[in-house]
C-alpha cells in the first residue's frame, strides 16, 4: 500500500491546500478515490462509466486500494459489494444506464441491509431504445430505493460528493447508501479545473464497529446475527417488523440532512432566489439555466436558479420556502420522463406555477437558448 | 399531524406509527438528549430517567449483543455498571440476546426479540423499559413498535448517536455516563 497520512474529514474537505487540475468528469473519481481510503473496489464496464472503474483500477496497481477486482456483470457485482460491505470494509463501484437497471433489485438490498456502500452512476439512456448518449432517465427509477441520492453539476461536485459520501454514509445514525449521480459524457468526458486535496493524505478508515448492524465479523457479538427477511411469516408481527424496518431506512435518509449541510453546504444551492421566475434545475441542467439565467437578466428579466445537489433525501422545506414567492418556476431536465418535475410539483405550495420542461433527451444537448426562450414566455 | 408538532410519548399509538425522524424529530447533538422529542440538556434528561424508572411499577432493563459479550476491552466493565444501575433502581433484566425473529418460539419471560418486542412487554407487564447496547438499527425498529402496540415508557441508553423513537435517549452513553445516572438514582432513592 502506498504510504498516505489519515486525516480528519474535515480537514480534507475544507482547509487542505489544493491543487487545481484540468481533468476529466472519470479522473475527478480517481481523484477522490485516491484520497478515500477505500478497501475494495469492483468494476464492471458500461460506457459511459467503464473509464472511472478503469482509473481506479490503475490507482489499485499503485497501491491506493487494498483490492479491486471485476465482475461478471452489474448484477453480481453490486452483490460482491455488498457482501464486502457486510464484512465491514470501506467499498466503491459505479455504474450507469442499463447497468442501473440490470442491478436495481440490489439497490434497495443495500438501503435494507444499512449498507453504507458509495456508488457512482454515470447516466444514460437506457434500451428504450437502446442509446449509449446522455439521459437521467435511470435517476427516476432510483427514486425510491431507500439509497441517498447527491447530483453532480460538474467534475468539481463529482469529486467532492464522492470524498464526502463516504463520510455521510458511514455516520452511525444514517448508514445507508449513497449514490453519487452525474450526467455522462457531459461530465465524464469533458475536461474541467478540479480543485483537489493532497494525495498524501486521506481520510480515517471505516469503523464498522459503530454500526447500526453487526458487521459480519464471525469474532464478534452477535454471531447469529440476522438481517433477515420476513417472508418465511406470514403474521401481524412479522409484517409489522418489516413495515418498522423499512420506516427506519428512510429515517436514516433523514438524519443524513444535517450532515449534507455540514459537508456539502446545503441540499440546494441558490442564486437571485427572489426572483419572479425561478428555474429549479439539477445536474448538468443547472449550467445550462446558469447560462440561460445570465442572459435572462442582461435582457432585464429578473430570474434565478435552484440548483438541487440532494435528490434523496429531497429539499423539500427548502423549495416549498424558496418558490413561495416565485410567480413561475421552471424544470428544465435531461428525461423524457420529468421526475425532478414530478418531485416539485409534489413540494409546491401553489403548484400550478410548475412548468414542466424544457425536456430533452435521448443524447440531445440543451442549448441555454431553450432555457431562455421558457424565461421569456413566463415573463409576458 | 403535522411533523413539526409531534412527540415521541407512550403509546399505544396506534397501527402503524411513523418513524420519528420522519416527523421533524432530529438527534440530538454532544451534551444534549432528546426528552419525548425535545431537546433538552443532559442533566435534565438524566434526572428524568431516574424520576421515571423510580416512578415504574415494573421497570425493566433490556441489555443487548453489544454489552452481552465481552467483544472489547471495556464492554464487561460497562455491562457491570449497566447492572448496577438496574439493582439500584430496583429494576429487573431481560436480555436482548440477538436479532433473528424467533416468534412464536420466544419465552418472553427470558428474553425480547426487536422485531416483535411487545410480547416480552405485555408478557411481563412492563410499564417502563431500558434500552442498552442494542445495535442502533434494531432499537429503532423495536421502538417503533413499543410505541405503535404499548404504553411502555421507552429509554435509551445509546452509546453513539441516540434515538429519536425512545420517549428518553442519552447519546455517548459510555461508563461515566451510566455510573453518573446510577449515582442520580442513588441520591432520588435516598432523598424519598
Amino acid at each position: 500500500m502506498i504510504q498516505q497520512k489519515v486525516v480528519e474529514p474535515e480537514h480534507l474537505f475544507f482547509p487542505a491546500e489544493r491543487e487545481k487540475m484540468f481533468i476529466t468528469g472519470s479522473e475527478a473519481v480517481k481523484e477522490a478515490i485516491k484520497r478515500a481510503n477505500v478497501d475494495m473496489a469492483i468494476s464492471y464496464p458500461i460506457t459511459p462509466q467503464s473509464e472511472s472503474m478503469h482509473l481506479v483500477g490503475d490507482i489499485y496497481a499503485e497501491g491506493y486500494l487494498r483490492e479491486y477486482f471485476r465482475g461478471e456483470n452489474e448484477f453480481a457485482v453490486m452483490s460482491a459489494v455488498a457482501g464486502a460491505s457486510m464484512g465491514g470494509v470501506r467499498v466503491f463501484t459505479a455504474t450507469g444506464g442499463p447497468g442501473t437497471l440490470r442491478a436495481f433489485e440490489i439497490f434497495s438490498t443495500w438501503a435494507g441491509a444499512r449498507l453504507p456502500i458509495v456508488c457512482g452512476f454515470m447516466t444514460r439512456g437506457v434500451n428504450s431504445p437502446l442509446t449509449i448518449q446522455p439521459d437521467t432517465i435511470e435517476m427516476a427509477f432510483m427514486l425510491d430505493t431507500g439509497i441517498i441520492m447527491l447530483h453532480a453539476e460538474n467534475a468539481q461536485d463529482l469529486y467532492e460528493m464522492i470524498l464526502k459520501a463516504f463520510v455521510i454514509a458511514e455516520k452511525t445514525d444514517v448508514h445507508i447508501p449513497v449514490g453519487v449521480f452525474v450526467d455522462g459524457f457531459f461530465v465524464t468526458h469533458t475536461r474541467d479545473k478540479v480543485e483537489v486535496a493532497p494525495p498524501d493524505i486521506k481520510l480515517p478508515p471505516y469503523d464498522p464497529y459503530s454500526a447500526p448492524v453487526p458487521v459480519m465479523d464471525m469474532e464478534n457479538v452477535p454471531v447469529r446475527q440476522m438481517r433477515d427477511p420476513f417472508v418465511m411469516k406470514s403474521n401481524f408481527i412479522s409484517y409489522a417488523a418489516h413495515a418498522s424496518w423499512q420506516q427506519e431506512v428512510l429515517a436514516a435518509a433523514e438524519r443524513a440532512r444535517k450532515y449534507i449541510y455540514k459537508y456539502l453546504g446545503g441540499l440546494v444551492e441558490a442564486e437571485n432566489a427572489d426572483a419572479d421566475i425561478l428555474v429549479i434545475t439539477s445536474g448538468t441542467a443547472a449550467s445550462q439555466s446558469r447560462e440561460a439565467i445570465a442572459q435572462a437578466r442582461q435582457a432585464g428579466l429578473n430570474a434565478g436558479l435552484v440548483k438541487i445537489k440532494s435528490i434523496r433525501p429531497f429539499p423539500a422545506e427548502e423549495i416549498k420556502e424558496l418558490t413561495r414567492k416565485a410567480k413561475a418556476v421552471i424544470v428544465p431536465e435531461f428525461n423524457r420522463a420529468g421526475w425532478l418535475c414530478r418531485e416539485l410539483k409534489a413540494v409546491v405550495e401553489d403548484n400550478t406555477k410548475v412548468l414542466g420542461g424544457p425536456r430533452v433527451f435521448g443524447g440531445m444537448t440543451m442549448p441555454p437558448e431553450l432555457i431562455l426562450s421558457e424565461i421569456r414566455r413566463c415573463a409576458k | 399531524m403535522s411533523a413539526k408538532l409531534y412527540r415521541v410519548q407512550a403509546g399505544p399509538e396506534g397501527y402503524l406509527p411513523p418513524a420519528a425522524a420522519s416527523m421533524g424529530v432530529m438527534l440530538p447533538e454532544e451534551g444534549e438528549s432528546l426528552v419525548e422529542g425535545r431537546i433538552v440538556p443532559e442533566e435534565e434528561a438524566m434526572q428524568k430517567i431516574a424520576e421515571k424508572i423510580l416512578a415504574a411499577q415494573n421497570p425493566v432493563f433490556f441489555p443487548g449483543p453489544l454489552i452481552l459479550w465481552a467483544w472489547k476491552e471495556g464492554v464487561a466493565e460497562k455491562a457491570k455498571a449497566v447492572k448496577e444501575l438496574a439493582e439500584s433502581a430496583g429494576a429487573k433484566i431481560i436480555p436482548m440476546p440477538d436479532y433473528r425473529p424467533k416468534y412464536p418460539m420466544i419465552n418472553p419471560a427470558e428474553e425480547i426479540n426487536p422485531n416483535h418486542p411487545n410480547l416480552t412487554i405485555w408478557h411481563n407487564k412492563i410499564d417502563v423499559c431500558v434500552f442498552v447496547g442494542v445495535h442502533c438499527h434494531y432499537a429503532n425498529v423495536a421502538l417503533k413498535i413499543i410505541r405503535g402496540g404499548t404504553d411502555c415508557y421507552t429509554i435509551a441508553l445509546c452509546g453513539e448517536a441516540g434515538h429519536e423513537d425512545a420517549m428518553i435517549t442519552l447519546r455517548d452513553a459510555g461508563l461515566v455516563k451510566i455510573r453518573e445516572l446510577t449515582e442520580i438514582v442513588s441520591q432520588m432513592k435516598g432523598g424519598a
